[in-house]
């Protein structure tokens, strides 16, 4: 028992050393970020406490490219690529919950193999597809591919799968269309799904880079990623101070979100039983 | 000549000769990522071409990286908008053609003046700009590779910090004295010839040194594994295996200004582009030197090319060839040199007053020009960035030691040939 | 999938139950599920595949026919200039099969993949464990977890490109400490692939973590006590009670490890560009160079179909899985 209790400690004090350590190497990346952005870029590789500290990193990258319109375009693109999955996957998850209609078994297994097949693997095809409708390089072109999303879709089914049917037949009772059902009983009891499927969404369409690298080629419809890539890609070399001052502005907004809502993060990720 | 008259008194000439008639605007698609001083400099130039000649207006789209220009100017001309000007990688010459996206300058040049300004720039320059008799690109912003050298730590090592090795065997001499080592760790590197990206590039500095060409004019045919090739990768390899002056394995480009900046490498060589970079960074005194010799001299040249697309209708064409020559006057090509660290692009830009005064306060501007005289064309053909590819791995196996210089060399011939098979 | 039959069985077993509502409201109600009225029939089927039409659209547009073309376009040449696509049977196939540099980009995948996969699941495991302990710190190790998943890789890599920098980077002047020569980390072709796997796994872990940590959140905590007070060890209960009851977990950030493993290259873009000489370059990476730097589609259609072969065959046993779950439910 007592030799049972030893190994116990033991292997606590273990368990929390290697979880400082991983923490400390996890968070090194941004804890660089922050070195370099506030001190000259001749103290980018030098660790001195009395290093200077400066401001001017982030000036110059501001200045150095349209961050301001890069901004606005990932704004515009993940808010618009929300919203449509959003409205897309209820409509779908509805349909698959609680419709029984020809062909759905089929039309199910199909939605679901774009978990696997996901759009960023088609890039080659799904271009020529942009091209042919004339709309490379443009917001809609980047997040069309991903706006009908097989996890939303899937997620929401099984979360209104489990709303009882009384729910449904007491609003039809009163008179409730299949579309005013949804609104008023299905989508107020999936609030924590949306939330925590908003921020898986959010975060991945805010940092995805290799499709929107593809389809766009100018200022005005550039996200953040690509316009990020092209300024740090010079011919000049890397100044990894600019680098680091342009990384932490570009993603100060999720970071900040995070750091607010670290909490309800998670419990929303617990309530949709993503697990 | 004439020409350069009306450049001068454009403004005036411009009011007094008819203008063409109605305003014609030209798409020109320039590659470099908007925000930067070069959108400031080319947006200036616009203006006052604009204002030199009414009726015509220069729409400038900046579409980012080279690449990224290219794709945009094909993806466009598959749409049915081609731009009518762009400035595109001289090395994507082929490409384009293949593409059937350009059309040569030639026919459009018809009086001698034009002829002559056709003539007027540095003949490296136009290796890259014209195949099969004819003239496909304007060369207008390009570089070649030159060497930086730390004079400090040249002073350290007892070499006079004035004089940079000129030869092949004083590189590696200077660069076993400059090598500092404690133990088995190096704590300065005798030189860095970077190998990411481009290495092919960075590699024809050696083989233009050995007098060693690696493809023909037309684009169709390579020279990978002629013996003088061969000789010149064993002699980059050796570099880091036998003398032990240089890291071991690939050198990323981005990253060696920096490592020239920290004192991990006494020697660089990078592109002429680099100069104001390296002239704001460096914290110690540095020298700028044409790259060493050995059965020869010289270096690639790289760079961008004015491109006319087709359909262009007459006028506009007519117009294009206006805007193209008064970007390439000397003055402006001066002054684009000035600005930038490009290399001007033809002998007499380096005789206008604002150039000479400048090179007399910076004389390391010069050693770009002083180099032009043994530059070559930057590695192109059909197919270019397959070709290009099949020339890297094989660097890139060779400085690893995974491949011997032969085997390297043998097999990137063997692959280019396969792919330029379909050329012939 | 079964739970569809379920449903009609649940709503026509409502009628013998007592109703707040009238029974006679509940049978029509309950008509409306089952196979009653023929217009009630047709409009669920209606309705049904309406919700599902706008969805439905853009999925056959931007997967189903992408995929089903790039199948297609394996068997064409690639058009250029004046001359269009022809059909070429198995040339590409052909091409491929000769091809080192996609036998190699296969080669690493796997090797990536098979690293990354385990080494992500294991590490998302024990912060999740860690960070459900009251620890001291354990905010802040949250923080420090989970920050990988909102910065954009395009950035980080750039990063990691100094922390890797022979000589000066981060790594060798924390090696030099312990007197470890400067190695360089990225172009040397046995370290760099170990490179990039190193920061799939940075990158991936925390967010892993966050769907362990929700899980373990709601397992009971008398679970635990109990078991410290019959004096199991933390490592045995946690092998043989927490583990288990966390396997649907673990299966469902498996499908995502193995996505990842196939999907995200961003990092090779701005690190390696797949050197040197290949040993870093990854399927999709290839496919991205074939198709948008040597503009040769049909090639990299070709690449692409073997990038959904493996993907599909995956897919195939997640459906096994993803049937059983519901099952369960």
């Amino acid at each position: 028992m007592n030799a049972r209790l030893q190994t116990n400690r033991v292997g606590a004090v273990l368990e929390r050393a290697g979880a400082w350590l991983l923490a400390f190497l996890w968070i090194l990346p941004l804890a660089y970020a922050m070195w370099a952005a506030i001190h000259p870029s001749a103290y980018s590789a030098h660790f001195t406490l009395n290093a200077p500290l400066t401001s001017e990193n982030f000036v110059k990258a501001w200045n150095a490219a349209p961050f301001a319109r890069y901004f606005l375009n990932t704004f515009m693109l993940v808010t618009m690529i929300l919203t449509a999955q959003l409205v897309l996957c209820t409509l779908a998850a509805y349909a698959f919950a609680r419709f029984r209609f020809y062909g759905r078994e089929l039309a199910f297994v199909l939605v679901l193999l774009q978990l696997m097949i996901m759009p960023d693997v088609l890039i080659v095809e799904n271009y020529r597809t942009m091209s042919a409708a004339g709309i490379v390089d443009t917001i809609p072109a980047i997040g069309l591919p991903y706006m009908a999303s097989a996890f939303g879709i899937f997620l929401l089914r099984q979360t209104f799968k489990t709303v009882p049917n009384e729910l449904d037949e007491a609003a039809r009772i009163e008179g409730a269309s299949p579309l005013q059902v949804l609104l008023k009983v299905y989508v107020p009891l999936a609030k924590p799904i949306y939330v925590a499927y908003g921020l898986v969404s959010i975060s991945y369409h805010w940092n995805n880079f290799l499709w929107p690298l593809i389809i766009t080629n100018s200022v005005s419809t550039r996200p953040l990623t690509v316009g990020l890539q092209i300024f740090a890609s010079s011919d000049q070399g890397i100044d990894w101070s600019l680098i680091a001052a342009a990384t932490l502005m570009t993603s100060a907004p999720l970071l900040t979100a995070f750091l607010l809502f670290q909490r309800q993060f998670v419990q929303s990720f617990m309530r949709a039983g993503i697990r | 000549m004439k020409w350069l008259a009306s450049l001068v008194g454009g403004a005036v000439l411009a009011l007094a000769s008819p203008a063409v008639a109605a305003d014609v605007e030209l798409s020109f698609y320039y590659p470099v990522a908007v925000g930067g001083p070069i959108t400031k400099i080319i947006d200036g130039y616009a203006a006052d071409f604009e204002k030199e000649n009414p009726g015509i207006k220069i729409k400038a789209i900046y579409a980012g990286t080279y690449q990224d220009t290219l794709v945009k100017a094909l993806t466009a001309l598959k749409s049915g908008e081609p731009p009518d000007i762009a400035v595109l990688l001289s090395t994507d010459m082929f490409t384009l053609i293949d593409e059937d996206a350009v059309t040569p300058f030639d026919p459009l040049l018809t009086s001698d003046a034009d002829k002559a300004w056709a003539k007027s720039f540095y003949p490296a320059f136009m290796e890259n700009s014209q195949t099969g008799g004819k003239t496909w690109g304007i060369p207008f912003q390009r570089s070649t590779i030159v060497m930086y050298w730390n004079k400090d730590a040249f002073k350290a090592a007892g070499l006079n910090p004035d004089k940079a090795p000129d030869n092949w065997d004083e590189l590696v001499a200077y660069g076993q004295k400059l090598t500092k080592r404690d133990g088995s760790n190096v704590s300065q590197w005798g030189v860095e010839i970077p190998s990411t990206g481009f290495p092919y590039w960075l590699f024809q500095g050696l083989t233009t040194a050995n007098d060693a060409r690696l493809m023909n004019d037309a684009g169709t045919e390579t020279y990978f594994d002629k013996p003088a090739v061969i000789d010149a990768l064993r002699y980059w390899v050796d570099l880091s295996r036998k003398e032990k002056i240089q890291p071991l394995g690939t050198i990323e480009w981005g990253t060696t200004p920096k490592d020239f900046f920290e004192r991990k490498t006494a020697i660089m060589w990078t592109t002429t582009g680099n100069l104001t970079n390296v002239k704001t960074n460096a914290p110690f005194p540095f020298g700028v030197a044409m790259l060493p010799a050995h059965n020869g001299r010289g270096s690639p040249t790289g760079g961008g090319n004015f491109y006319l697309f087709k359909k262009m209708t007459a006028e506009k064409s007519a117009a294009a060839i206006k805007f193209i020559k008064w970007m390439t006057a000397p003055e402006r090509a001066a002054d684009w040199g000035i600005k930038t660290g490009y290399v001007a692009v033809r002998p007499d830009a380096w005789d206008t007053p604002a150039m000479k005064q400048y090179v007399a306060g910076f004389p390391a501007a010069a050693v770009a020009r002083d180099q032009l005289k043994y530059a070559v064309a930057e590695l192109s053909t059909h197919d270019n960035q397959r070709v290009t590819k099949a020339l890297n791995d094989g660097l890139q196996a060779a400085l690893n030691g995974t491949k011997t210089p032969e085997q390297a060399m043998k097999d990137a011939q063997q692959e280019a040939a396969r792919i330029l098979r379909s050329y012939k | 999938m079964k739970i569809e039959g379920d449903l009609l069985r649940e709503a026509s077993g409502e009628v013998g139950r007592p109703l707040p509502r009238s029974v006679a409201h509940a049978v029509a109600v309950a008509s409306r599920h089952s196979n009653v009225g023929m217009g009630a029939r047709w409009a669920t089927h209606v309705n049904g595949w309406l919700l599902l039409l706008p969805a439905a659209v853009l999925l056959v547009t931007f997967t189903h026919y992408p995929a089903v073309a790039t199948f297609i376009g394996s068997f064409f040449s690639t058009p250029k200039g004046a001359r269009p696509a022809v059909f070429v049977g198995l040339d590409n196939y052909q091409a491929m099969i000769e091809d080192p540099i996609f036998w190699q980009a296969l080669r690493n995948n796997i090797i990536y993949a098979a690293s990354t996969i385990p080494l992500t699941i294991v590490l998302a495991l024990f912060m999740a464990v860690a960070v459900n302990t009251k620890l001291a710190g354990r905010s802040f190790m949250r923080l420090a977890f989970f920050t990988p998943t909102v910065l954009p890789m395009i950035a980080v890599a750039n990063i990691w490109l100094f922390f890797y920098s022979p000589g000066y980077g981060l790594a060798d002047q924390a090696l030099s400490l312990f007197g470890v020569p400067a190695h360089n980390w990225l172009g040397n072709e046995h370290t760099a692939l170990a490179c990039l796997i190193v920061v799939a796994v940075w990158k991936d872990a925390g967010f892993f973590m966050i769907f362990y940590l929700a899980a373990l959140q709601q397992m009971s905590p008398h679970l635990s006590e109990a078991a410290a007070l019959e004096g199991a060890s933390r490592w045995y209960f946690f092998r043989r009670v927490t583990f288990p009851l966390l396997m649907p977990t673990t299966l469902f950030v498996l499908i995502n490890a193995i996505i990842n493993s196939f999907r995200l290259v961003d990092h090779i873009v701005v690190m390696t560009r797949g050197g040197p000489n290949n040993t870093t370059a990854l399927l999709l990476y290839y496919i991205y160079e074939v198709g948008f730097k040597f503009w040769d589609t049909a090639f990299a259609a070709t690449l692409t179909v073997v990038l959904l072969v493996l993907l599909a065959t995956m897919a195939l046993g997640q459906f096994i899985f993803l049937d059983r779950r519901i099952h369960y439910q």
